[in-house]
């Protein structure tokens, strides 16, 4: 049978964000696949040695958009461990609260967009449902949906009143019968388990050579988690199971998350019955003793990891981030080899794959007029034409063609 | 202290294998490590970290600008949340390093990143697509040194590009 390759992405209708596929196709089979990232690098490591701790906690923050609270977390605990800040308990377990509470956003997320790309819609609309009554409990507490602002160095910015302490505590019986019921779905119907099994199978040994992190290797029974292995902020107080499956394929991976929202509603509820009284913030200094610091943070797609350098002024010498999505990119590709093509979308977002937290790091190129940002409609449409015809591409005489056609008929 | 008698356990005997760590290996808390080797000898101990004591886990790999060197830092973790930050550093004047990826090759993409942001070329990186900046990127621009400054735009404003 004839080989042939094909592209996929980075403007994909299966994808969600932007990344490059250079596939190898025999008939509908993969047996090659091979991939380009950096569609959404912004420069944030170099933007956060320009500026001062607290903006960098806001900039972290905004590495992403579903787990942006893992990411201000991991940094602020990295600069406090250089300063020598011990954060009053409350604000550990504040802190703890909204993790878990924005781990149990995600995997319902992800549960949707996974039900999305195998043609489960249903399963989508449920799920997003469920989803808006921690995005609402989220909400009043931190002010926002996502993007918490609640953390900040030495502490949180905000208290959790009794009041919410009792809407989280309703709010997480609800979900807790939903998740039932889902789990229910996966473990008893049909089309659901016949379709994700055997599906992007990652063997054991190729999880543990490739590094991956979080439910993607949890599925492939590599039983590791930071937040019992090098427990931070009030992990070492809750009683908690690490959840590991060995299918090993994508089923394995929904099995791991729906377990994992199970476990993440028992630690809510122990951090509302235990958290201890008194004030949530000390006093950090604006200059950080020179130092460095590496933080861990079991995030919702595994493990993030913040390394800090501090150099005795208001800003730091370097940060380094590595989102979970890095990490397990690169078994993604081995994932799809001897997969067919119609499983690449839902391999894709088994891994419940981020790009921006990935990349990080964006070129913006200003166009028109001196010190207009935006471009119009029409001359982004022009630019576009442009570009690819100064790369060979050029479509104006099968335009022509079809403006003739249009005018025949 | 009994805290950190795991991690006194470990500097112990990578004192006693390579004497040249003498003051270099820094026990920072409870699960948290640091050491720096001289480039000549950072395969016999990044091999027994590895795979003596068992550091199996590269979680990053983080390059810095130091002025006149570069420095890399292999984060490492064991499965029991032990971390080790594996200090090396290499002239700037010859910003040539190893790759990893033989042993780790989920590390490959923390190695072309590096070697996009700061210009370091590593020997034994297998060819592949460059990561993360983009294919028409200009050559010698290596936005993570300390030199670097992003232009602010006013020319490619002016062309219209």
């Amino acid at each position: 049978m004839s080989r042939i390759k094909i592209p996929i992405g980075p403007q994909h209708p299966a994808l969600k964000e932007p990344v490059n596929f250079q596939l190898a196709l025999e008939g509908e089979k993969i047996y090659e696949a091979g991939m380009r990232l950096g569609y959404n690098h912004r420069g944030i490591e170099k933007a956060c040695e320009q500026r001062t701790y607290i903006q960098d906690v806001y900039l972290v923050e905004r590495v992403c958009g579903i787990c942006s609270h893992s990411h201000s977390t991991a940094f602020v605990q990295a600069v406090e461990e250089i300063a020598g800040l011990q954060i009053p308990p409350r604000a550990s377990y504040i802190r703890t609260l909204i993790g878990e509470l924005e781990r149990i956003h995600s995997h319902l997320l992800w549960l949707g967009v996974a039900g999305h790309e195998v043609g489960f819609d249903t399963l989508l609309m449920y799920t997003w449902r469920d989803r808006e009554i921690v995005m609402d409990l989220l909400a009043d507490i931190t002010g926002n949906r996502v993007n918490y602002g609640i953390n900040t160095i030495g502490g949180v910015r905000r208290d959790v009143s009794a009041g919410q302490i009792a809407d989280i505590g309703k709010g997480i019986d609800a979900l807790e019968e939903r998740t039932k019921y889902y789990i229910q779905v996966a473990t008893e119907e049909a089309t659901l388990i016949a379709r994700l099994s055997k599906v992007g199978y990652l063997s054991n040994a190729d999880a543990l050579r490739l590094g991956a992190v979080g439910p993607t290797g949890r599925a492939s029974a590599v039983d590791r988690d930071v937040r019992r292995d090098d427990p931070y902020a009030a992990y070492a107080d809750l009683d908690f199971k690490v959840i590991v499956d060995n299918h090993c394929d994508v089923y394995g991976r929904t099995l791991v998350r729906v377990g994992e929202l199970m476990q993440t509603y028992g630690m809510v509820r122990q951090l509302l019955k235990q958290m201890p009284e008194g004030p949530i913030t000390i006093k950090a200094a604006r200059k950080i003793p020179s130092g460095e610091a590496f933080s861990r943070y079991e995030a919702p797609r595994g493990e993030d990891v913040h390394y800090v350098r501090a150099n005795g002024s208001e800003k730091p010498e370097r940060v380094k981030i590595r989102a979970p999505t890095l990490a397990n990119l690169s078994s993604v590709t081995k994932m799809m080899e001897d997969n067919y093509l119609a499983d690449v979308p839902i391999i894709i977002a088994a891994i419940d794959p981020c790009f921006s937290c990935t990349d990080r790091a964006l070129v913006l190129k200003d166009s028109g007029k001196d010190g207009d940002r935006a471009m119009e409609w029409g001359a982004l449409r022009k630019y576009g034409i442009e570009w690819h015809q100064k790369r060979g591409l050029d479509f104006s005489a099968a335009n022509k063609r079809l403006a003739k056609l249009m005018e025949a008929h | 202290m009994t805290e950190t008698k795991k991690e006194e356990t470990i500097s112990a005997e990578l004192l006693a294998q390579f004497p040249f760590l003498d003051g270099q290996v820094k026990i920072q808390r409870a699960r948290r490590l640091w050491l720096e080797t001289p480039a000549d000898q950072f395969d016999a101990v990044f091999e027994r970290l590895v795979d003596g004591f068992g550091f199996r886990i590269l979680c990053a790999i983080t390059g810095l600008d130091e002025g006149e060197n570069f420095a890399f830092i292999y984060h490492l973790a064991k499965e029991d949340g032990t971390v080790a930050g594996l200090k090396v550093k290499i002239l700037k004047t010859n910003s040539k390093w190893k790759s990893v990826g033989a042993k780790f090759p989920g590390g490959i993409i923390y190695e072309r990143e590096i070697a996009d942001l700061l210009g370091v070329q590593f020997e034994g990186l297998p060819p592949g697509p460059r990561y993360p900046l983009p294919d028409g990127w200009p050559e010698g621009q290596y936005p993570l040194r300390k030199d670097w400054q992003p232009a602010d735009g006013t020319e490619e404003r002016k062309s219209g590009q």
